[in-house]
């Protein structure tokens, strides 16, 4: 039983530990501002070899495990979410599909781009009609003339419009099953593409330097050796592909919810009031320590997840815990830290005010709160109604 | 090309650093060690020529003394990409000043072949900045201090190392041949940080431990009693007052002339 991390693991955590304090973290205000895509801080993620972390060095990757990508994500998050969440969907939802069910020739093509951090790749499941139902995917592809030619749209995509977003795999209704039920694929698109077209960056209350938009499909052709796994398999393998993303969520919701209790501890011993630095006000003191507990509560909630998925062992449930409680008390703390830091609290200029616009995307991307109970209620057998 | 770079743990730059009241030397133990930041340049720089230079016997080889916590950042160091280590490590070490450091620093170099030794011009803990001098001198060899550039140029043999030293005015352009001893300072390029391949790789590199006898070190050379130098006393510096705000209301300039003068500062 041992929950501390391997030497290879902890060198890498303080590895990114620096980098985001020393680059990321001064210039997360200014691009948090502008909304502007961090691509020169992307540019030395790549460097640093984190778009590779997971993947085995044969395809461009870094020889890592999945878990070594949560440990980074985790501490990038501690310095700025949007940065952290360009890496997560970049490496877990825009290049794993390709990993997991791409063939040979599909991943020896595209793999050592996506692992180098020259390009983006993006996963499209969401529609503009519902996430939460990804089973009712409306998007359609057929085969005219050897080729898949794509209609629909897709809504809330990450990373699907920056000057280096190379790929969008997407989910599409391909024809109807035995049952009678959808049969969905999933399509690689190598953009730019005709008959595809990436709208303009949503205006959202948080995660403002990521990329988020909707997409256009208007018979988009791309080749048939561009169907990604088993024709019909797609929403399966997509889903799957979210069950391992929940764990990074989930870190990357405990390096906010650790940021908060940071930036607390530090300004509680500097703020004075009524005399004494409020850090010596229990009020104060007691709430940061409640802080600090749930984010150590909720990071062994993700380590254990990451511990059963290394070792092979189902962690679907584990995930979803570990996702919900994790967002969830990443906000708690985001709440909790602005009240400590009063009105700063709401002032642009300090990092828990960002942390707490940036905290309530948690709860909804990558499957709402909602969803994680109803999944981890059917783990336990029950059947609530959907 | 044959690098070795001169490479300090010291105390975390963000922690409270302390001395131990037993001997007045830095206490260690208490916190996080970390590499002097001015080496990760000379790291940097190292393997900015090593990988010019090119050719597979071009090295870049830390050199440490410290205790058995600075393999902590030896293996950093590895992981930016070094390709071996020399870790000078002895109790009798413990409390060396200046002067017996350089004298430890230049019997270990001796233990290894080298065209260029690379240093940070100073560190963080002691801010001397006489090690690199001192290590030139006692090599008796090129001493190319406080460099903002280098530029290595001729091949085999004749090698010829050219720097831009940082002056208060502006800077010198120096040259001398190898062997040589370079200092750079912080505006000489940006480190890297390490990849994980390079953590990973870290693991399978050779790192050699030194005692001082395998370094010919002489035991009387070295250590806290025979030091040169020795602290007499300390006390912790006063906590910060709160400072005066001045409100511009229209006679603000003046009002920070007087302060100044006040002070003595002008
Ligand atoms: C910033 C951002 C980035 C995103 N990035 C991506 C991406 O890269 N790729 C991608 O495919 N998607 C992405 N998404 C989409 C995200 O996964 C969806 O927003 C999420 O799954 C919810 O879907 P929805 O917005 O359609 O809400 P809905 O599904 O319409 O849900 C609305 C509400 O109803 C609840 N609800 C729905 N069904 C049930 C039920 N059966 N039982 C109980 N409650 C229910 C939900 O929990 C929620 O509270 C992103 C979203 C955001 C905000």
């Amino acid at each position: 039983m041992d929950v501390t991390l391997g030497e290879e693991h902890e060198a890498l955590r303080r590895t990114v530990e620096e980098f985001a304090r020393e680059v990321v973290a001064p210039a997360a205000p200014g691009f948090d501002a502008t909304g502007n895509f961090p691509y020169e801080i992307v540019r030395q993620m790549a460097d640093m070899g984190l778009f590779g972390l997971p993947f085995p060095e044969c395809y461009g990757g870094m020889g890592g495990d999945y878990f070594a990508l949560c440990l980074a994500i985790e501490e990038l998050a501690r310095a700025d979410s949007s940065v952290a969440i360009t890496l997560e969907a970049g490496v877990g939802l825009g290049a794993m599909p390709l990993y997991r069910f791409g063939n040979e020739e599909q991943k020896s093509h595209w793999l050592p781009r996506l692992c180098s951090g020259t390009a983006l790749g993006a996963f499209g499941l969401t529609e503009p009609g519902g996430g939460s139902d990804a089973g009712g995917t409306r998007t359609r592809a057929e085969i005219v003339d050897g080729e898949w030619v794509i209609n629909g749209s897709k809504a809330f995509i990450t990373n699907a419009g920056t000057d280096i977003t190379e790929l969008v795999s997407v989910t599409a209704v391909t024809g109807q099953r035995a049952d009678g039920r959808k049969e969905i694929s999933a399509l690689l698109v190598p953009v730019p593409r005709a008959g595809f077209t990436a709208g303009p960056p949503y205006s959202k209350v948080g995660w403002h330097a990521s990329d988020t938009r909707e997409l256009a499909f208007e018979n988009c052709r791309v080749p048939a050796a561009n169907l990604l796994g088993e024709r019909g398999r797609g929403y399966a393998n997509f889903l799957s592909i979210l069950d391992e993303g929940r764990i990074a969520i989930a870190a990357l919701a405990v390096g906010l919810a650790q940021a908060c209790v940071d930036a607390s501890v530090a300004f509680a011993k500097e703020r004075r009031s009524m005399g004494r630095a409020i850090a010596s006000y229990q009020a104060i003191a007691f709430s940061i320590a409640d802080m600090e507990v749930r984010a150590h509560t909720a990071r062994l909630a993700y380590y254990a997840a990451a511990a059963r998925l290394l070792a092979g062992q189902p962690f679907k449930k584990e995930a979803a815990m570990a996702k919900l409680y994790a967002s969830e008390i990443a906000v708690t703390n985001a709440r909790a830290a602005t009240q400590v830091h009063g009105g700063y609290g709401v002032i642009n200029d300090y990092p828990v005010a960002r942390h707490w616009r940036d905290s309530k995307i948690l709860e909804i991307g990558e499957g709402t709160s909602e969803v994680q109970r109803i999944l981890i209620a059917r783990e336990l057998g029950l059947r609530p109604s959907v | 090309m044959k690098i070795v770079v001169c490479v300090k743990q010291v105390p975390d730059t963000w922690a409270e650093k302390r001395l131990a009241p037993a001997d007045s030397t830095v206490d260690r133990e208490s916190v996080d060690g970390v590499i002097n930041e001015l080496d990760e340049y000379a790291i940097e720089e190292a393997l900015r020529i090593k990988e010019s230079a090119g050719g597979a016997d071009s090295t870049v080889t830390v050199l440490t003394m410290g205790p058995e916590k600075a393999t902590e950042s030896i293996r950093k160091a590895l992981s930016m990409g070094a390709d071996a280590a020399v870790h000078l490590l002895d109790d009798a070490l413990h409390g060396s000043d200046a002067l017996q450091t350089s004298y430890a620093l230049a019997q270990a170099l001796g233990t290894l072949e080298w065209d260029l030794v690379v240093l940070g011009s100073e560190s963080t803990d002691a801010r001397m900045s006489v090690l690199p001098a001192m290590l030139a001198e006692r090599l008796g060899v090129s001493q190319l201090t406080f460099a903002r550039k280098v530029e290595v140029a001729g091949s085999n043999g004749s090698t010829t190392v050219r720097i831009e030293r940082l002056t208060e005015a502006g800077y010198d352009v120096i040259e001398g041949s190898t062997p040589a001893v370079i200092s750079v300072v912080e505006k000489i390029n940006e480190p890297r940080y390490p990849s994980f391949k390079g953590i990973m790789a870290a693991k399978k590199k050779p790192l050699t431990t030194l005692t001082i006898a395998d370094a010919g070190i002489e035991s009387g050379g070295v250590g806290l009693a025979a030091a040169s130098t020795a602290v007499t006393g300390f006390t912790e510096a006063p906590p910060r007052s709160a400072g005066t705000i001045v409100n511009d209301e229209g006679e603000g300039g003046r009002k920070l002339a007087e302060f100044l003068a006040a002070k003595k500062f002008v």
